[in-house]
């Protein structure tokens, strides 16, 4: 009896370790909850209030339409293929300009750590290309390689190639010298003291350095498959978005753009998710 | 060579490990050249752990890097069992001052594992020599934690298992302790010594710490300002209690030989 009194009396217990900090739920706060539920919440919110929006203001059909268009557009051009198929190509040519890019962006950066001609090579054109909106030359492009997948796999690879080159070439050169003497030290040299020192050392700046490439490589492909309607065989997201445009086909122009973001989405958590697996855990790069 | 300890057994045997003769080392600043290390000569003996002590800036560093091989004499030789050092190898591991010398992306165990199997060592035989340095360093319960989540003293209590797993000739330590709080510095020095007994490992450590010359070495080379020379060999093995009178004189004997070096110190330079 006296004892279960003291324990309930006792205005402020004392703080003991491992215990779990619990709020009364009447002063539970917004930015209490975990990040999922919050983010979540907020977005069922904001497609509500888009949808009521477009049912109450009456607005031309033809100009905006609500999320539950646009989700059933979704579905059909899953279930037709249409949409899946543009996403598809317009994956494949990212991919393939984003290996190009990063075979080129190794070569021109295993260079530059090793002759000093290859720097000034990398910086000059670095300084040259990178300022350069990469859609600029698409024209050129196609006067070489006519309006075909190649041109946009060039337009892209020169996207992608020079911020991933930049980064790259900077977690080299910003490598910590203590731990390369270490590398030395034990008996690393050659490929095997880049391989196994130098490369790890360079991997926060290595991966933000594709996440700039992949964000400019996107960008561009939508842009060009946009504007000149080309993708190679079959079109592509810019292409399906487009085309659809053209048929006013609105709520499959929603679903085009909503694809890109999601897909945007997708990639971005997939790069956190690499951070956390790799520079994060290791205490290479503050958790932001 | 000026004998200050009681005569007692020597660690190691008369064999040198190590050796300095005539070493001039310097670099090439804007082509010009600067002599750092002026005219030096020493023997490091097998089994003992030798102090390089001397002024901030007298080319301490200087010297182990080059018996790193990281650096090369410009006159005159530096060899271990009679090679030059003329290139970086895992006979003269070196455990640095910095503590980010670890490598981040590896757990505590594979920056000892791995090491050894660059120099050839199987999986099975590596990992049973990590497991045991980390024992002797008391690191068992840090082995699965990468870098980042230890603490300064455990830091280089790693880089010191790393090294001794690689069985060097000779183990190279540039003021290991030198940037850790008093009592983790005491601690390790203990534990160096500790160590360094029971595994005969051979040792030149860099310091200006005189306190810590007496205490962890066998042997105190001195040097002068630069372009230094040797202003001495101090026999301090066997000294290891502050209180020992023997002790005390050896500090006095250190502290007067730098104090009288040409250009005097300033005052609080050496602890
Ligand atoms: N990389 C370098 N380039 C030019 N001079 C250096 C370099 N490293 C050291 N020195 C010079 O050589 C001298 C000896 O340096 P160091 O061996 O680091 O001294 P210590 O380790 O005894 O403090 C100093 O005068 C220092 O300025
Ligand atoms: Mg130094």
């Amino acid at each position: 009896m006296t004892v279960t009194d003291t324990v309930r009396t006792d205005p402020v217990a004392p703080p003991v370790e491992g215990t779990r900090v619990r709020r009364p739920l009447r002063e539970l706060r917004w930015g209490d909850l975990p990040t999922g539920p919050r983010r979540t919440a907020l977005v069922v919110a904001m497609l509500a209030v888009w949808q009521v929006a477009v049912e109450v203001s009456g607005v031309n059909p033809l100009l905006v339409v609500g999320p539950v268009d646009v989700a059933s557009a979704m579905v059909d051009g899953v279930a037709d293929g249409s949409l899946v198929e543009a996403t598809l190509t317009t994956l494949k040519i990212l991919l393939t300009a984003m290996a190009i890019g990063i075979a080129v962006a190794a070569v021109l950066t295993t260079l530059a750590t090793w002759t000093k001609l290859g720097e000034d090579l990398l910086v000059l054109l670095t300084s040259m290309l990178n300022p350069l909106p990469a859609i600029a030359i698409l024209p050129l492009a196609i006067l070489w390689f006519g309006l075909s997948s190649t041109a946009l796999i060039v337009v892209i690879a020169n996207a992608v190639v020079w911020p991933i080159s930049i980064n790259v070439s900077q977690g080299f050169r910003t490598a910590n010298p203590t731990v390369v003497a270490v590398g030395r030290n034990i008996g690393l040299k050659g490929w095997r003291l880049v391989r196994d020192v130098l490369m790890p050392s360079a991997l926060p700046h290595t991966i933000s350095g594709l996440k700039t490439g992949w964000a400019f490589g996107w960008r561009t492909i939508i842009a060009a498959e946009l504007v000149f309607g080309v993708a190679g065989e079959g079109g592509g997201l810019g292409f399906y978005i487009n085309n659809a445009r053209y048929f006013l086909r609105t709520p499959e122009v929603f679903a085009g753009l909503v694809t890109i973001a999601l897909i945007g989405i997708l990639l971005d958590l997939a790069f956190t998710a690499l951070e956390r697996r790799t520079v994060l855990r290791w205490g290479m790069k503050a958790e932001s | 060579m000026t004998t200050l300890a009681p005569p007692r057994e020597k660690p190691g045997t008369d064999v040198s490990m190590l050796s300095v003769e005539h070493a001039q080392i310097g670099y090439v600043v804007d082509g010009v050249r600067h002599v750092a290390v002026g005219d030096v000569s020493f023997e490091v003996r097998r089994g003992e752990t030798t102090m390089l002590l001397g002024p901030s800036g007298c080319g301490k560093s200087t010297l182990l890097k080059t018996a790193a091989g990281f650096l090369h004499p410009w006159q005159g030789t530096v060899t271990v069992q009679g090679r030059p050092t003329s290139k970086p190898g895992p006979d003269r591991a070196v455990v640095f001052q910095e503590f980010d010398q670890l490598f981040p992306w590896r757990t505590v165990r594979d920056n000892l594992v791995y090491p050894q199997r660059v120099n050839g060592r199987d999986k099975a035989e590596a990992r049973r020599r990590a497991d045991e340095y980390l024992e002797l360093m008391h690191l068992v319960p840090a082995a699965d934690r990468y870098p980042h989540q230890l603490s300064g003293g455990m830091k280089q209590r790693v880089a010191i298992a790393r090294a001794l797993a690689l069985d060097p000739d000779v183990l190279l330590m540039d003021e290991p302790f030198g940037a850790l709080d008093a009592q983790t510095r005491s601690r390790l020095q203990r534990e160096l010594k500790d160590v360094a007994a029971r595994t005969g490992v051979t040792v030149l450590f860099v310091t200006h710490s005189i306190q810590e010359a007496v205490y962890v070495g066998d042997t105190v080379v001195v040097l002068s300002t630069p372009p230094s020379t040797v202003l001495d060999n101090v026999d301090v093995a066997g000294l290891d209690d502050p209180a020992d009178p023997a002790f005390t004189d050896a500090l006095t004997r250190l502290r007067a030989l730098l104090a009288h070096d040409d250009h005097e110190p300033a005052a609080g330079a050496f602890e």
